[in-house]
């Protein structure tokens, strides 16, 4: 079986209105770029898109909210982004706060088949709010569902064609979770080679989780936060 | 009165060798810069990284490789990647020794409200809430009082809770205080505050016994 796909454009080719869409990265770090350009110009609308942040305002999904594409954002941090917050403060987008944990951990229960977690961040506060809860050993926790997603984009450094991955640096982030949570997971990597050419001990992501791969056309790969010290002394 | 790099220099007096110590964002990353000579510390970077280095050199950026504030740094021997749910599994499990990060208010049972105003700023929770939801030892970083002289340090937070019951020290630009089941306990002045103008200047119960002593870097 093939998994290999050209671009961006035939991987993602029936991604449609609607969609409830994984996507990893942390702030512009590890995001699927290629795959976010593929659904700007496809237009798809009404997506729910479930990642850590969204982007800034003209990079990331930043891209997705100033087309208008998005309904729903699932997000554990959305500062960075105006245009994001005009959406939410007039109401045309609906968004879901979840702590950076809880979302990880969502992605990773559903990757492992477990229905739900339990996990402590948010008893006392307004997440808590609606959900089960339940004590272990003298602490509460509150019971999170694992996250049911139609498509996962990840971005990963090198792939090969039987669909493994392995990422670079903090470019790890949420991506071997989503690549686990996607009912169908799309990788674009930086490099990609024939099965074989990989270390089996290196893999971050046995193939299995993954559906379709291809590289990545162009990788701009932008800095938020560039910071330097002074040579050293 | 304390500036924001005296009060990093403070907290850095908390470290010990060989603790783990996850550092928020704003005044809790300038820790960093004070760590004590002869001890080791490393620095959890929520994003994936243990063993956190400085900011990289001019030209040697990587944009792989950023913190949980989205600046680009470094790597140090003995450095390790992992991803989100490990990172926070780590913290979760208690490994993370201590956690400092800053607040809007801190009320007198330990609650901390950091992570947004209702109808104003609205940016996310973040890691926050995984954080102080588990940390054994968390330490807050914050001015006493805000721009407009009310304080910070309140009988009950007014805003969205991140956490309960959790904060166990603040350092002010104006007192170390611990969080006791009893209220505020001051430990501590700034060079040249007095005790009475901590008194006044915190809202929530103060405990005051005994000689205050002035903070030593």
């Amino acid at each position: 079986m093939n998994k290999v796909f050209k671009d961006a454009g035939e991987a993602l080719h029936d991604i449609s209105d609607g969609k409830i869409i994984m996507l990893g990265g942390f702030g512009l770090c590890g995001i699927p770029e290629n795959c976010i350009a593929a659904l700007v110009k496809k237009e798809v609308k009404e997506l729910t898109c479930i990642s850590n942040n969204a982007g800034v305002d003209d990079f990331g999904i930043g891209l997705l909210l100033k087309k208008k594409q998005l309904k729903k954002m699932i997000a554990s941090y959305v500062g960075e982004n105006a245009e994001f917050e005009r959406q939410l403060l007039t109401g045309e987008l609906e968004v879901e706060l979840i702590p950076q944990g809880t979302l990880a951990t969502r992605c990773m229960a559903s990757g492992y088949g477990m229905p739900a977690i339990f996990t402590p961040a948010g008893v006392g506060t307004e997440v808590a709010e609606g959900k089960e809860s339940r004590v272990f050993n003298g602490k509460e926790y509150l019971m999170e569902y694992a996250f049911d997603a139609d498509f996962a984009l990840v971005k990963a450094w090198k792939g090969d064609t039987a669909g493994n991955l392995i990422y670079k640096e903090t470019a790890r982030n949420f991506n071997p979770l989503m690549a686990m949570a996607g009912k169908i997971t799309i990788a674009e990597v930086e490099e990609l080679v024939e099965a074989g050419q990989l270390n089996p001990n290196e893999i971050h992501t046995p193939g299995i989780y993954v559906h379709r791969i291809f590289k990545g056309s162009v990788y701009e790969k932008r800095i938020e936060q560039r910071t330097i010290r002074q040579s050293a002394h | 009165m304390l500036d924001k790099n005296q009060i990093a220099q403070r907290i850095a007096k908390e470290l010990k060798d060989g603790y783990y110590v996850n550092l928020g964002i704003g005044i809790p990353t300038l820790v960093a810069n004070f760590i004590p000579e002869g001890i080791t510390v490393t620095l959890q970077s929520e994003n994936g990284l243990l063993g956190m280095g400085p900011f990289p050199l001019a030209g040697e950026e990587d944009p792989d490789l950023i913190n949980a504030g989205k600046q680009t740094i470094t790597t140090l021997p003995g450095s390790a990647f992992f991803d989100s749910a490990m990172s926070f599994g780590m913290i979760r499990a208690g490994k993370v020794d201590l956690t400092v990060l800053g607040a809007m208010e801190v009320s007198e049972n330990g609650d901390i409200a950091s992570w947004k105003i209702p109808g104003k700023m609205v940016k996310g929770m973040g890691g926050a809430m995984d954080l102080v939801a588990s940390a054994k030892n968390i330490i807050v970083a914050m001015m006493h009082t805000n721009p407009k002289g009310e304080s910070k340090l309140l009988k009950k937070c007014n805003l969205p809770l991140t956490g309960i019951k959790c904060v166990k020290k603040i350092v002010s630009n104006l007192a170390v205080i611990e969080v006791t089941d009893n209220g505020f306990r001051l430990l501590e002045r700034a060079p040249g505050v007095t005790v009475e103008e901590i008194q006044n200047k915190t809202e929530g119960k103060l405990i005051v016994e005994g000689d205050i002593p002035e903070m030593i870097f």
